[in-house]
């Protein structure tokens, strides 16, 4: 809820139109990825750059389907509908119960939980957003990659992960003045090249 | 932002999310493969924050940016609330720029 307010008046403080943000957050509904892809554009960076980032992040979602895709169902509307609705967290309540029923259940309640409550804070957010204006004012320019690195610090407690990250993240700051902006995010994937040979018990 | 930078992140990111059903009796990731993914969303997003932190548009982006984004990361660190880290991160820039400090 208040990740997806604090998105909402990020994206609307770097001039997106409140609908045009709300849209984003019921058709895209995973919230990395739509800080990422407001954050390139707003820097000046090229739509294709954005896009492409976004989806490099939102590619950990074809293991969710996978992993859960067979409490889905068969039918097709339940196939695309939970396919929506399948972020970090619903995967992980469903995952976490042992009967299928249970974890049926989970599932579908939490995605939904989260699709209301993650859009009804958007929608919040865009409204507080626009009503605040200027976006030089309060610090706002901090409060997106504050809220970005709060998102992220949970998988950077995994030593690996860190080195890899910190590794993409000094690749990205240094080639940044000489660079299109968006583009030096997609160099951060340079920083895989630390995974070394990755023991399976550090998966997420 | 534009309409079609949306749509095509929203048709990407449902295609991503369809796959897996769809393909779960023929394909099979390794571990590796999946822990790859995980840290590859990790160095992105990590990269972003270091460059709206660092060098938003190119070029330094000023003391009380850093300082901000800094004091938001040792509160997330030290867990408190979302809503505080994002405050403070905030708090901490505009009252640095109120004191004149770029």
């Amino acid at each position: 809820m208040v990740t997806g307010a604090s998105f909402g008046a990020i994206a609307v403080s770097s001039g997106t139109p409140v609908w045009l943000v709300c849209a984003m957050s019921v058709l895209v509904f995973a919230g990395g990825s739509q800080f990422m892809v407001v954050g390139i554009v707003a820097g000046g960076g090229s739509p294709l750059a954005a896009v492409l980032a976004g989806l490099v992040l939102n590619a950990r979602h074809l293991p969710f389907g996978l992993a859960i895709g067979d409490l889905l169902g068969t039918r097709l509307a339940t196939r695309v509908l939970g396919s929506h609705l399948m972020v970090d967290e619903s995967v992980a309540f469903a995952l976490a119960q042992r009967e299928p029923a249970r974890a049926r259940a989970a599932f579908w309640t939490c995605g939904a939980a989260l699709f209301l409550t993650w859009n009804a804070g958007c929608l919040a957010g865009a409204l507080v957003g626009q009503a605040i204006g200027d976006p030089g004012r309060f610090g706002i320019d901090a409060a997106f990659p504050a809220a970005m690195l709060a998102l992220v610090l949970p998988a950077l407690r995994e030593p690996t992960t860190l080195r890899v990250a910190m590794a993409g993240a000094a690749i990205a700051v240094a080639t940044s003045p000489f660079l299109p902006p968006g583009v030096p995010i997609l160099l951060a994937l340079g920083g895989l090249v630390l995974a070394g040979r990755v023991p399976a018990a550090v998966a997420r | 932002m534009t309409v079609e930078v949306v749509l095509a992140l929203a048709l990407g990111t449902f295609g991503i999310r369809f796959a897996g059903p769809l393909l779960r009796e023929r394909l099979h990731l390794s571990e590796r493969v999946r822990t790859l993914m995980g840290m590859a969303a990790t160095a992105l997003l990590l990269a972003l924050v270091a460059v709206n932190a660092l060098v938003p548009h190119g070029g330094f982006g000023g003391w009380a940016l850093a300082a901000g984004v800094t004091v938001g990361g040792v509160a997330a660190w030290r867990k408190l609330p979302f809503v505080v880290t994002v405050l403070l991160a905030a708090g901490v820039t505009a009252g640095f720029r109120l004191l004149g400090v770029a």
